[in-house]
C-alpha cells in the first residue's frame, strides 16, 4: 500500500497533468473557432467551413474529455485534501464555484448550439454561440488562475478557529483575488494554450502539405491543409515571441515574491551575485544531473543573466540561494530541468516561427521539407511546454500547498487510509491514461478522415450515402 | 474593506444567508438530478432499444444538452464547497470510494455517446453502448447512494437507506428520461415509451414509499417525517405523479415532462427538509455553523445573484435552439 499523503499527491499529479491537456486545446482553439465562424458566415467562403467544421469535431471531443477529467480534480480536493479544502475552502471555494456558474456553464450551454446547431439556428445566435464558448473557455482559466495564484502568493486573509480548525478567512478580497501573481500567469498561459494549437495546426498541415508537394502524393483538399498551416504560422508567429517577453517579466516576479522557487529553477544552493543564465546547461557529473547546482554545471550561460532576470537588469545582483531557506527544499533537480526545458522549447518556437515565417516570404513555405519535418516533430512540445511550465510552478513551491501558510503533508485527508488511496490511484493511473491514448487515437481518426465536405456535397457525404430527401421522407411523423 | 461595510457589516439586507445557501444547495441538487437525470434515463433506456435507428435518435435527442446539464453537478460542487467548505471537505472525504464510483460512472456515460459515434462498427459501438448504459445505471444510484448516507450521517459507503435511495432515484430517472424522449421522439418509438413510463412511474412511487418507511423505522428521522413540510412534500409528489399519468394518457407530452421534473425537486425537498438545520448530521454540523464568515457569503451572495438569471437565459437559448423532435440526420 502506498501512504495515504503520496497516493494523493501522486493521483492529483496525475489526473491534473492528463487534465490540462484538453483544456489546452480548448482555450487555444477558441480564438481560432470564433474567427472561421466569423469568416464562414460573413464570407460564405467554403474553406472556412471547412476549418470550422474539422476543428469543432477536435474541440468538441477535447471539451468532452476535458470535462469528465475535470470532474474529477474538483472532487478530488474532497476526497483526497479534506484538510486543505477545509482550512482554505473560504478563499478557494468561491474561485471554484464562479468558475462553474460563470465558465462553464456559458461554455456547456453554447457548445450544444455550437456543435449541433449550425442548420437549426440563425447565423447571428450561431455566431453568439461560438464566441459564447470562446468566452467561457477563457473565462475558466481566469477563475482556476485566480484560485491557484492566491495559493502561489497568498494575501488578504487571516488565520481564524472554526469549528475546531483553523481556517482561513477573507480580511481583503481585492489584495486576496486580484493577487499580483494572477496577470502573469493568465497572459502566459492563454498565449501558451494558443501557442500549442498554433504547433498543432501547423504540425498536421505539415504532415499533408509536405505528402503532397514534396512527396508529390496526391491529397484530397490539400488546400485546406495549406490553409491549416498558415494559420498555425501566423499565430505562432505571434504567441512564440510574446511567450518569451512575458515568461521573463513572469520569472522576475516569482523571484520577488518565491524565492525559494526561483533558486529552485536557476539551482543556486548559495547565496551569490553574478549569478549566469544558462541556456544549455550539461552536467559536469551524473550526481548534477539528480542535484543540480549552478557552479558545478558546464553550459553556454549569460553572465550575470539569472541576476539580471531576477532584478530588472542587473548582472551584480544578489540571488538568494536555497541554503538560506530553513526546513524541506523543492525538488531541485525536476524544477531547474523542467524549467530548462521548459525555456529550451520557447526559443526553438520562436525560431520555428521565424523560419516558418521567412520562407514563407520567399515563397518557398510549401516546398521546404525541412522546415516541414520540424513542424511535424514540433507538433506536441507546444503542449509539453506548458505541462512543463506547471512542474515549475507547482512542483517549485513545495513543500508548500498554500505558500508560507500549509504543507503539503497537512493538506491531505486526514483518515484517509493506505487501501483507499492505492485503490484510486491504480484506478485512476489506469483510467486516465486510457483516456488519453483514446482521446489521441479519436483524434488522429479525425485527422485521417481530413477536412469535411463542403455543405453542398455533404449529404451524400453521410455515414449511410442516403440523399437528404430519402431520409427526410423516411422520417415521416406519426404521432402516437 | 473597512468594518462596518456594506460587505462586513451583516448579512446583506439582513437575510438569512445560511439558509439561503442551504436552499440554494439542494435547488441546484435538484435541478442537476433533473436535467442529467433525463440523460440518466435516456442512457438506461438505450439499452432497452436495439434498432439502430432508435438508438441514434436517442443519442441525438440529449447530444446538444447533456454538458450543460452536467454543468448543475459541477456548480453544486462549487456551491458546497464555497459556502459550506467544512462540510464539502467531511462529505467527500467520508465518502472517499462512493465519490469515485460516482466520478467513474460519470466518466463513462459522458465519454460513451461521443465515442459511439466515432465508429462504425459493431465491437465498438457494443462496448461504448455497454458503458453508456452502465454509466448511466450507476450514476443515478451511487449519487442516491451518496444522498442518503448524507441525509442519515453514515459514515460507511453502504447502508439500507443509501441502497434505498439510489434504487427511487435510479426509477425516477427513468420516469424523467421517458417524459423527455416523448417530447424529442416520434412513432412507434414514442408510442413504446408510453408503457415503459407507467412501469417506471409505479416503481418510483412503491420505492419511494419503502424508502421512507425504512427510513423512518431505522433511524431518529422519523418524528422529523410527522412534520408538516414532508406531508406536505408528500402530497406534492401524489399531486404531481397523478398529473403526471394524466398528461401522459392525454398525450400532453411537455406537461408530463414539466411534472416529472417536478417529482425530482419533491423528491429533493424532502432529503433537505428532513436535514435541517443540520446540514452534516455525521459530523455535527449545523447550517449555522458551517457557513462561511460574512465577508465572503455576502461576495457570493451578490455573484449568485447577478449570474442565476444568466443561467437560466442560456438554458432558455440552448433548450429553444433545439424544440420539439429530433430530426433526421441530427445528432452526433
Amino acid at each position: 500500500m502506498v501512504d495515504p499523503v503520496l497516493a494523493s499527491r501522486l493521483q492529483f499529479a496525475l489526473t491534473t497533468i492528463v487534465h490540462i491537456v484538453f483544456p489546452v486545446v480548448s482555450m487555444g482553439l477558441a480564438p481560432f473557432l470564433v474567427y472561421f465562424t466569423y469568416k464562414e458566415i460573413r464570407t460564405g467562403e467554403a474553406i472556412y467551413e471547412q476549418l470550422r467544421r474539422f476543428w469543432t469535431r477536435i474541440f468538441a471531443v477535447s471539451f468532452v474529455v476535458g470535462t469528465v477529467t475535470g470532474l474529477v480534480l474538483e472532487f478530488e480536493f474532497g476526497t483526497n485534501f479534506a484538510a486543505f479544502s477545509r482550512t482554505a475552502g473560504e478563499l478557494f471555494g468561491g474561485p471554484l464555484a464562479l468558475e462553474g456558474m460563470m465558465a462553464f456553464m456559458l461554455e456547456a450551454t453554447f457548445l450544444g448550439i455550437f456543435v449541433f446547431g449550425r442548420d437549426r439556428v440563425s447565423d447571428a445566435r450561431y455566431m453568439l454561440s461560438a464566441v459564447a464558448v470562446g468566452l467561457g473557455t477563457w473565462l475558466s482559466a481566469v477563475w482556476i488562475l485566480i484560485a491557484n495564484s492566491w495559493m502561489q502568493t497568498p494575501r488578504g486573509y487571516e488565520m481564524v478557529r472554526r469549528n475546531g480548525h483553523e481556517v482561513v478567512t477573507i480580511v481583503d478580497p481585492s489584495a486576496a483575488y486580484l493577487n499580483p501573481r494572477f496577470p502573469w500567469m493568465f497572459v502566459h498561459m492563454q498565449n501558451a494554450a494558443v501557442e500549442s494549437v498554433a504547433l498543432i495546426m501547423a504540425g498536421l498541415g505539415a504532415y499533408f502539405v509536405f505528402r503532397h508537394h514534396v512527396w508529390g502524393y496526391p491529397i484530397e483538399r490539400i488546400d485546406f491543409w495549406e490553409a491549416t498551416l498558415k494559420f498555425g504560422l501566423v499565430a505562432l508567429l505571434i504567441t512564440a515571441p510574446l511567450q518569451v517577453v512575458h515568461g521573463d517579466l513572469y520569472a522576475q516576479h516569482v523571484y520577488e515574491t518565491q524565492p525559494q522557487k526561483f533558486a529552485a529553477m536557476e539551482a543556486v544552493w548559495e547565496t551569490d551575485s553574478y549569478v549566469p543564465e544558462y541556456i544549455v546547461a550539461v552536467p559536469t557529473s551524473v550526481d548534477d544531473l539528480l542535484d543540480p547546482r549552478a557552479k558545478d554545471i558546464f553550459g553556454i550561460g549569460i553572465p550575470g543573466g539569472a541576476s539580471w532576470l531576477a532584478s530588472h537588469g542587473d548582472p551584480q545582483a544578489t540571488i538568494r540561494g536555497l541554503e538560506s531557506f530553513e526546513g524541506p527544499q523543492p525538488p531541485v533537480a525536476v524544477v531547474f530541468w523542467s524549467f530548462r526545458l521548459m525555456v529550451a522549447l520557447g526559443f526553438w518556437f520562436v525560431l520555428l516561427a521565424f523560419w516558418g515565417g521567412y520562407r514563407w516570404w520567399r515563397g518557398q513555405l510549401l516546398e521546404d521539407g525541412l522546415l516541414h519535418k520540424a513542424l511535424m516533430a514540433s507538433t506536441p512540445l507546444g503542449v509539453l511546454a506548458v505541462e512543463l511550465g506547471w512542474v515549475v510552478t507547482e512542483v517549485g513551491r513545495q513543500p508548500w500547498v498554500i505558500q508560507g501558510v500549509m504543507k503539503r503533508d497537512e493538506a491531505v485527508t486526514q483518515d484517509l487510509t493506505g487501501f483507499e488511496a492505492t485503490l484510486t490511484l491504480v484506478g485512476f493511473a489506469v483510467v486516465y491514461l486510457g483516456l488519453l491514448s483514446l482521446y489521441l487515437y479519436v483524434v488522429g481518426r479525425i485527422v485521417r478522415a481530413g477536412p469535411p465536405a463542403p455543405a453542398d456535397l455533404a449529404a451524400t457525404d453521410d455515414a449511410d450515402g442516403t440523399p437528404p430527401d430519402a431520409a427526410a421522407e423516411s422520417e415521416v411523423a406519426t404521432d402516437d | 474593506m473597512t468594518e462596518g461595510g456594506p460587505l462586513t457589516g451583516g448579512p446583506l439586507f439582513g437575510l438569512p444567508l445560511a439558509e439561503v445557501w442551504f436552499g440554494l444547495l439542494f435547488f441546484v441538487l435538484a435541478t442537476f438530478l433533473f436535467l442529467d437525470g433525463f440523460d440518466f434515463g435516456v442512457g438506461a433506456l438505450f439499452g432497452t432499444r436495439d434498432d439502430e435507428a432508435e438508438r441514434e435518435t436517442l443519442l441525438a435527442a440529449i447530444g446538444p444538452f447533456w454538458d450543460g446539464n452536467e454543468v448543475w453537478l459541477v456548480v453544486f460542487g462549487g456551491t458546497l464547497f464555497a459556502a459550506f467548505p467544512a462540510v464539502y471537505a467531511n462529505l467527500f472525504g467520508r465518502h472517499y470510494l462512493l465519490t469515485f464510483g460516482i466520478l467513474a460512472a460519470l466518466i463513462a456515460r459522458g465519454l460513451a455517446p461521443e465515442m459511439y459515434e466515432q465508429r462504425e462498427d459493431d465491437r465498438w459501438q457494443r462496448w461504448w453502448g455497454r458503458a453508456f448504459v452502465g454509466g448511466s445505471v450507476a450514476a443515478p444510484f451511487f449519487l442516491g447512494l451518496f444522498v442518503g448516507n448524507w441525509l442519515v450521517g453514515a459514515t460507511t459507503a453502504v447502508t439500507l437507506p443509501g441502497v434505498l435511495v439510489g434504487l427511487t432515484l435510479v426509477a425516477l430517472v427513468v420516469v424523467d428520461g421517458v417524459a423527455f424522449l416523448r417530447v424529442k421522439t416520434r412513432g412507434d418509438l414514442r408510442a413504446d415509451l408510453r408503457a415503459t413510463g407507467y412501469r417506471a412511474l409505479a416503481a418510483y412511487l412503491v420505492s419511494l414509499v419503502v424508502t421512507l418507511a425504512a427510513i423512518a423505522v431505522t433511524t431518529p428521522l422519523g418524528s422529523a417525517m410527522a412534520s408538516p413540510s414532508v406531508a406536505a412534500l408528500v402530497a406534492a409528489t401524489l399531486t404531481l405523479a397523478a398529473l403526471h399519468a394524466a398528461a401522459t394518457v392525454r398525450d400532453r407530452r411537455y406537461l408530463a415532462f414539466g411534472s416529472a421534473g417536478g417529482l425530482v425537486y419533491a423528491l429533493v425537498g424532502v432529503v433537505a427538509v428532513l436535514l435541517y438545520p443540520q446540514i452534516d448530521p455525521a459530523a455535527g454540523l449545523t447550517v449555522e455553523t458551517a457557513i462561511v464568515s460574512t465577508l465572503p457569503l455576502n461576495m457570493m451572495t451578490v455573484g449568485a445573484a447577478l449570474l442565476f438569471p444568466l443561467i437560466f437565459a442560456y438554458f432558455a437559448v440552448l433548450y429553444d435552439s433545439f424544440s420539439g423532435p429530433v430530426e433526421a440526420g441530427e445528432g452526433y
